[in-house]
């Protein structure tokens, strides 16, 4: 079955949603990231939901449900790039999503993260294009 | 509950896959109805609630979509029906009791603030329909 | 064709079309004066005279709703439109039918018979139901521009400010009810997209009144902007405002409140990690 890519940049981890999730991929995507925590020690969670225009009660739970898990396990997780749209109609069902960190955009995400974590977390690797690296 | 909806072709909803495709069809009528993008966004939000409610708690069943028509305002009414167990409080389904994200409630009330009309026709035993529509303002 | 008369009103308005036409387009004129040059009401005149003509020529002479009709009503139903939209009062645009009343009794007056004065009641009768058709489609018009305008209005007062790098203020003025907020969240959140500013500074000097339910709108703003990652402060609260806000018991929770812009401002740049500091003493 489809699922979503986690990837993992030091000790955070990257979920980018790029589709229309079905509910039971959704969940598919609550295991593997709490698995993944386990496995790596990550010490945050980023996920990426610039590409969707719709985040209705099922993801918003899913989120939330995330943030508190990956807490559990230590580590900090953030929601970033939220469209306009999608937080007017979030806020308009009652959903606030309560405990989670928010960011305007990866970059943000990532150095949020980074204060959290006392800066231990090694964030974006040198970039391949810069020269002189 | 008198409903032109009725004339149009349903969108079978038996699985997660068809959430999804009932969700990009309302999104399609509503970008062809040409609602303003929050608008958009709070109609397919809502269908996505009706329609999971329709195969989680209905065990499965349609949805009608059509763009009306009433006194020079333009539209969009879908109708949510299964011959599930049916809702056994209604009133208590309407409230806000769910928001802290840990239940699995109806969460019926926050649906109700995205649309402009909604109507819910439900006895124990004897299925659930749940009409919606939105104009376009 | 008409019953009673012989020549029915088309014969008589053919037969005066001068003279009616002068007397028409002077009536028009005077009442709409300096709104309308002589030359466009007296061509706007004309073609509706043409077309009421043609339209009797066409089938029954009473019945303003005939297709034969359709052409005159067309005409009517732009120019009640265009009055609409040029802010013409239901009066002024309602005359240009009705003058055409007077114009052919004051023709009559000059030497018209018994059946000139029967083809005048008919006439009379067309002209009412036409200026009434006139007068719907202008009502139609005019909401349509009432609710044009309001939506203008809305988009207008909410201005989007950027104060600083990462720095947006949103001064609202006037009342908060949900439409409005509507219009309010989505310019704010969109400007917090686009210039990347992680505080918003909304500033409520200007809103007339705060009770709950403008309480609950600012809340949903607040809580809207927090989702996509940026912070809030309310500012411009008057003493009233605050007095209010307690005896109503409302709460803003964890929402940071300042009295005035500036103080607001200072708390933001603060905020972003920037340090403000006076540049009295320095070399």
């Amino acid at each position: 079955m489809e699922r979503v890519p986690i990837l993992r940049i030091g000790d955070v981890l990257l979920v980018s949603i790029q589709i229309d999730l079905q509910d039971h991929i959704a969940l598919q995507l609550q295991d593997d990231l709490s698995q993944r925590i386990v496995d790596t020690g990550a010490k945050g969670v980023l996920i990426d939901i610039s590409a969707l225009e719709i985040v209705d009660s099922f993801v918003g739970r899913m989120i939330s449900t995330t943030a508190a898990v990956s807490r559990v396990l230590d580590a900090e997780t953030v929601v970033v790039g939220m469209q306009p749209a999608v937080a007017i109609t979030l806020v308009e069902l009652g959903l606030t999503l309560q405990g989670v960190r928010t960011a305007l955009d990866v970059d943000r995400g990532l150095a949020l993260l980074a204060q959290r974590t006392g800066g231990a977390a090694t964030l974006l690797a040198q970039d391949d294009d810069q020269p002189g690296d | 509950m008198t409903s032109p909806a009725t004339e149009t072709v349903p969108h079978a909803v038996q699985s997660d896959a068809d959430v999804v495709r009932v969700r990009q069809a309302v999104r399609d009528l509503a970008v062809s109805a040409k609602l303003s993008l929050v608008d958009q966004t709070k109609l397919v939000t809502a269908t996505s609630e009706l329609a999971r409610n329709t195969l989680v708690y209905g065990g499965g069943g349609e949805v009608r979509a059509a763009l009306v028509e009433r006194a020079g305002r333009i539209g969009i009414e879908i109708v949510f029906s299964d011959d599930g167990p049916g809702i056994p409080d209604v009133d208590l389904a309407l409230t806000d009791g769910w928001t802290s994200g840990s239940g699995m409630g109806l969460g019926l009330s926050g649906t109700k603030r995205l649309v402009d009309e909604f109507e819910i026709d439900t006895a124990p035993g004897a299925g659930t329909r749940v009409r919606i529509l939105k104009w376009k303002r | 064709m008409a019953e009673g008369t012989t020549n029915g009103w088309p014969e008589l308005l053919r037969d005066h079309r001068d003279a009616v036409l002068a007397r028409w387009t002077e009536a028009v004129q005077s009442t709409l004066a300096g709104r309308m040059t002589a030359s466009e009401s007296s061509h706007d005149i004309q073609e509706v005279y043409d077309a009421l003509l043609a339209g009797a020529s066409g089938g029954d002479q009473r019945d303003v709703r005939a297709t034969s009709f359709d052409g005159l009503r067309a005409l009517l139903a732009d120019l009640a439109r265009a009055r609409a939209r040029q802010g013409f009062s239901p009066t002024e645009t309602a005359v240009s039918v009705f003058a055409l009343k007077d114009a052919v009794l004051g023709v009559l007056e000059a030497g018209g018979d018994a059946a000139d004065y029967r083809a005048f009641a008919d006439l009379s009768r067309v002209v009412d139901d036409l200026g009434l058709y006139m007068l719907e489609t202008y009502a139609a018009a005019r909401d349509t521009v009432i609710a044009e305008q309001a939506e203008t209005l809305l988009e207008l007062s909410t201005p989007v400010v950027k104060l600083w790098d990462g720095i947006v203020a949103l001064p609202l003025v006037g009342t908060l009810d949900s439409a409005r907020t509507q219009v309010v969240m989505e310019a704010l959140l969109q400007a917090l997209v686009d210039t990347g500013s992680e505080h918003a500074i909304i500033d409520i000097t200007g809103v007339a009144a705060v009770d709950t339910q403008v309480a609950q709108h600012l809340l949903k703003t607040v809580q809207a902007a927090r989702l996509l990652g940026a912070e809030c402060i309310i500012s411009g609260i008057r003493p009233q405002i605050a007095q209010t806000v307690v005896a109503l018991g409302i709460e803003f929770g964890d929402i940071q409140t300042k009295a005035n812009l500036s103080d607001a401002m200072l708390l933001a740049m603060r905020r972003s990690g920037l340090d403000v500091v006076s540049g009295r003493g320095r070399g």
